[in-house]
């Protein structure tokens, strides 16, 4: 037992291969889109079973797009998501396959949605205001046939108690307006956990709420990950928050990772320019301290038909004839699992 | 800053406001007090919902209908040579500092050379006449005034960054016209003065004057709302309000703005008054720190000693809920329970229902506002050490 | 991690926790609803006529024991023209009279100013107003209500299907209500009406189904379009719900507050309508409606030039009937429009 649990510490549960995403840019209502906007663009990563992975970066930069990716609730435009996906749910992770699930339609597809789920930001909209929080939570099993009447309203409960809603019975059968956010963050966490998935993406889950709540949801999923090995992608623009809760983290930059690494490891010794930027403008709750910001030039553009060089290069302080010139730099090993996309460095 | 030349611009004193609901009154105000200190930027930090943004409204008297005032005051000084001020003021409640002497009381006359002062003492009212040069402080209670008396000193004595009124830009006009109209109409500038006046104000806020003649949806979100500040600035106002200003920027623009609003601060020798939920924000901003809990003041101090020492446990256990990226990592503890019903708030202090270190009396009876350590006050039972 | 494992056990039937749901939430929906004064005037004119409806049948007993004298009733039995075997063939709103007038002061025909056997007075047939006011009110009632249940009902379903869908779906609906909203509709009845006979059935599903694909598909469809784009949209697909699921478990819920909304006012239209295909002569005649009382006064030519006040009993009543009803349904709808959109709330 110990031994699989050491051997499943470093499985892959998710492979991410050269994912991308491009909307059309609509220029008329006739005319056919001839630019894109690369909101995702050619990303690969690896997802370990039971760990936790942060998507970080500016708004616009890809990283909701990415999640939503892997959870399929839009089909990229080409590259891989190959998964761990339960054939069986009743079967251990023996009988699971690896599948690329980025071209999965239909049964297969509704099949694979057993694995997966989403925990979204904000908690007064991903609740649907006119079911109780049981129809909420039991969505799921009533959508897969799982269990009857009684078994879900069980199930449900069991759930509700283990996000910390105690007693049960007194929130099943209450509205999403009853609730106040941090009560609705830990419904939604419920309702995501109801189908034991592996692999749940968390979307700023905690950015709505209030500090002294947003710890307690925090370390619920901390505790969650703990007791039944799941992983997330927790996608963040706060780098306080994913250092506290992630193993590792990617920074994006205009749907491209440019850097990717163990978390302490990429906080205290960032390599990309813009890493280094991003972490000197965090402002620290300590007034003693004085920080140093590194001055970066302008303002994030939209990756609407980006030319093909690094996609920083515009705002770069350490930018050379070389960047100007080449494609966008690939992510390359710096040491200890470190990656950063620079020729620079 | 040394304490020693910092005076007051604003005083707020038992400040109290409930809004009536369907549901209740909420009690969102209740018993603030603090001071704001000439060129001195102060934090008010919170939980949403805990009278933040309440607190500053009930200062401008911008409540909306079903707000009621319940009483406190609110002193807004000026020097005593401003003309505008001293009649602003006569017939009202004011407070002098005098040679470090504070009066308090009616101002029942004004002529060239003195002003005569209607005050309570051993519950006689007694005259006493002050030398109208000597005055340099003169504040009048806000709370006194009428709407009509109130309407100049919003935006040119205080004015305010609403949240998110970087998305209260008019999208079918410029930029530039919009705060040209808003200047001419708190100002007597002619058009050619006000274009003038903007491009200058475009100009300390970091955005180049040619953006004047852009329309709102040709900003980014960072210089929507430098425009937005520059809007505050237009009248130079002693004080400055900015509720929640960065909160829906990416952190790089955010950073900027806060290092801008902090130089131009610095350079005008304004005030302000930050309102954060964002602690790490106020730290980096404020030089006092107000924490807010459930319509009231805990905790008000000096911004060092309250994030390094704080008396009250709400506040330490508001720093401990906070990651940072700086530091050892640790575990953080999540404070149990979550912010009262302002409509039934709990008996006395209304903390204690989640504080580790309530007692007994905690439930019975509402805590001082006191000092506890020097320039630091709290309002709690049981303060930490 | 510290917590209590709960052992669960449910207390009551879901279904009974289901009923007690909607009855906290109905009398939560009322107490807002009741804060409104002109949806409250609204809902007491509707039950005005609600009562108006349901006394219809005990009307002319009532009238038998209120208004006819012993005398009276003697002699219309024993009338020497269409002597009478029951009171109810006095208030027949149909095929009425009554025998007495002959009798009285006769102005022109059988028409009979108010009076206590006629509170409302006769039409030039000798039928009672007021028989033919109360008998109708069900009618309109009926046709109102059907007619916009079948609107909303049509426009619910076509307005989320069409923002979930999208595209193809979408254009071919937005051009059908295109085509409906300038649809003639008056011409289009008098043709239909001349080739079949219009039952109120035949009407409301017609007026429900014009109507339907109409006006009412675009406002509904741009709710639909806000709820669509709601994250809860996407936690439901990400559970596995398919298109079925996600539109009739979660949009149209949704929509139903607005639905319920837009029904109101469109049983006001149904019975404006109703009411003048009746007064162009387009409803058969073998009942009587609102529109067909005003429209038989017209065509006995009592409301023309200044007669129309002489002869006033003849119009005023259903007129004021249509308004009123139909005001009414406005009413209630304004004030559930508060209910629905919190923002018109004073708090």
């Amino acid at each position: 037992m110990v031994a699989l649990q050491t051997q499943t510490k470093t499985e892959i549960l998710v492979r991410v291969e050269n994912l991308r995403m491009l909307y059309p840019v609509a220029t008329g209502v006739f005319a056919r889109a001839r630019s894109f906007i690369h909101a995702v663009d050619d990303i690969s990563f690896d997802i370990n079973r039971g760990e936790i992975f942060g998507l970080i970066g500016e708004s616009g930069c890809g990283k909701t797009t990415t999640g939503k990716l892997l959870v399929r609730l839009i089909t990229p435009t080409s590259g891989h998501i190959y998964m761990r996906v339960a054939q069986d749910p009743s079967t251990d992770s023996q009988g699971e396959q690896f599948v690329d699930i980025a071209t999965l339609e239909g049964r297969a597809l509704k099949a694979f949605r057993r694995n997966v789920q989403m925990i979204f930001q904000d908690p007064y909209e991903s609740l649907n205001p006119r079911m109780t929080i049981f129809d909420i939570v039991s969505e799921p099993l009533s959508i897969h046939g799982i269990g009857s009447i009684y078994e879900r309203e069980e199930r449900v409960a069991e759930l509700l108690s283990l996000v910390g809603l105690t007693p049960p019975e007194s929130f099943l059968f209450r509205y999403p307006h009853e609730l106040s956010g941090g009560q609705r963050q830990r419904v939604a966490i419920a309702r995501a956990m109801i189908l034991n998935p592996s692999f749940i993406v968390a979307d700023e889950p905690t950015s709505m709420l209030d500090v002294s709540i947003r710890t307690g949801v925090m370390n619920l999923m901390l505790d969650l990950r703990e007791e039944f090995g799941i992983s997330y992608l927790y996608i963040t623009h706060d780098l306080a928050v994913a250092r506290y809760m992630c193993d590792r983290i990617a920074v994006m930059y205009l749907g491209k990772i440019v850097e990717l690494g163990p978390t302490e490891e990429v906080i205290q010794n960032p390599l990309h320019p813009y890493t280094r930027a991003l972490i000197s403008a965090v402002p620290i709750p300590d007034p003693t301290v004085e920080r140093q910001p590194i001055e970066i030039k302008g303002g994030v553009s939209k990756p609407i038909d980006p030319p093909p060089r690094c996609r920083f290069y515009e705002r770069c302080p350490i930018a050379t004839e070389r960047c100007a010139h080449s494609d966008h730099p690939p992510l390359e090993d710096k040491g200890n699992g470190h990656f950063a996309a620079c020729y620079e460095i | 800053m040394t304490t020693s030349t910092s005076y007051p611009v604003l005083q707020v004193e038992h400040l109290t406001m409930h809004y009536t609901t369907r549901k209740g009154v909420v009690k969102a105000v209740e018993d603030v007090s603090f001071s704001l200190n000439k060129g001195e930027a102060l934090g008010l930090v919170g939980e949403s919902g805990c009278g933040k943004t309440s607190v500053a409204l009930t200062i401008l008297r911008l409540l909306p209908e079903n707000a009621q005032f319940l009483g406190g005051h609110v002193y807004f000084f000026r020097d005593g040579s401003d003309e505008a001020h001293v009649r602003r003021a006569l017939g009202k409640p004011v407070k002098i500092l005098l040679n470090g002497r504070e009066h308090q009381g009616r101002l029942l006359e004004v002529n060239r050379a003195q002003l005569v002062l209607e005050t309570q003492l051993n519950g006689r009212s007694q005259q006493i006449k002050l030398g109208r040069s000597d005055i340099t402080h003169l504040g009048v209670d806000l709370t006194a005034l009428s709407d009509e008396e109130m309407r100049p000193i919003r935006w040119k004595g205080i004015s305010m960054i609403f949240q998110a009124a970087m998305n209260s830009l008019n999208p079918v006009y410029k930029v530039g016209d919009q705060l040209i109209e808003a200047i001419q109409t708190h100002m007597p500038l002619s058009l050619p003065e006000a274009r003038e006046r903007v491009a200058q104000l475009f100009q300390l806020v970091g955005l180049d004057r040619q953006l004047m003649d852009r329309y709102p949806h040709e900003y980014s979100g960072g210089m929507k709302q430098r425009a937005v500040i520059a809007m505050a600035l237009a009248c130079d106002p002693d004080i400055i309000i900015a509720d929640e200003p960065t909160t829906a920027l990416d952190v790089i623009v955010q950073d900027k703005i806060l290092r801008e609003m902090r130089q131009i601060q610095k350079k005008l020798n304004m005030s302000m008054i930050y309102i954060s939920h964002d602690i790490a924000v106020i730290a980096e901003v404020a030089d006092r720190v107000g924490v807010m809990y459930a319509g009231s003041l805990v905790e008000f101090g000096p911004s060092e000693p309250i994030f390094k020492s704080p008396i009250h446990p709400y506040t330490k256990a508001l720093m401990s809920a906070f990651p940072s990226i700086k530091g050892e990592k640790v575990k953080l503890t999540a404070l149990p329970g979550e912010p009262p019903d302002l409509i039934k708030p709990p008996s006395g202090c209304r903390f204690h229902p989640r504080c580790p270190y309530a007692t007994e009396i905690c439930e019975r009876e509402v805590p001082q506002f006191i000092e506890h350590k020097p320039n630091q006050y709290a309002a709690c039972w049981n303060p930490l050490t | 991690m510290q917590r209590a494992r709960v052992t669960f056990e449910p207390t009551q039937a879901l279904w009974r926790v289901r009923l007690q749901l909607l009855w906290r939430g109905l009398k939560s929906t009322w107490a807002m609803f009741a804060e409104s004064k002109i949806g409250l005037t609204g809902l007491g004119i509707i039950i005005f006529f609600i009562l108006l409806w349901m006394l219809w049948p005990i009307y002319p007993w009532l009238m038998e024991r209120l208004a006819w004298t012993p005398e009276e009733l003697e002699a219309a039995r024993n009338a020497p023209y269409g002597a009478i075997s029951s009171i109810y063939q006095v208030y027949d709103p149909v095929t009425g009279y009554d025998p007495l007038i002959p009798l009285e002061e006769n102005r022109e025909g059988n028409i009979l100013p108010p009076s206590r056997r006629h509170p409302l007075g006769t039409d030039q047939y000798g039928r009672d107003i007021l028989a033919q006011l109360m008998a109708s009110t069900g009618s309109e009632f009926t046709l109102g209500v059907l007619a916009a249940l079948i609107t909303v009902f049509i426009g619910t379903c076509i307005g989320a299907i069409t923002a979930y869908y999208g595209g193809f779906v979408d254009t071919f609906f937005m051009r059908l209500a295109d085509v409906f909203i300038l649809f003639p509709l008056v011409s289009f009845l008098i043709v239909l009406g001349s080739m079949m006979e219009l039952t109120l059935l035949k009407l409301a599903l017609i007026l429900g189904i014009l109507f339907g694909f109409g006006q009412i598909t675009i406002i509904l469809k741009s709710q639909a379009l806000a709820i669509k784009v709601k994250p809860y949209i996407e936690a439901a697909k990400v559970a596995g719900g398919g298109h079925f699921h996600v539109i009739f478990r979660h949009i149209i819920p949704n929509m139903l507050p607005l639905s319920f909304l837009y029904m109101m006012f469109n049983v006001t239209s149904a019975i404006f309508s109703e009411a003048a295909l009746s007064f162009f002569g387009l409803l058969p005649g073998a009942r009587t409606t609102w529109g067909i009382m005003i429209d038989s006064a017209h065509s006995g030519g009592y409301i023309l030039g200044g007669r129309s006040f002489e002869y006033w009993w003849l119009w005023v009543p259903p007129g004021v009937a249509i308004t009123l009803l139909c005001s009414a349904f406005y009413l209630v709808g304004r004030g559930l429009d508060e209910v629905v959109n919190p923002r018109l709330r004073k708090r």
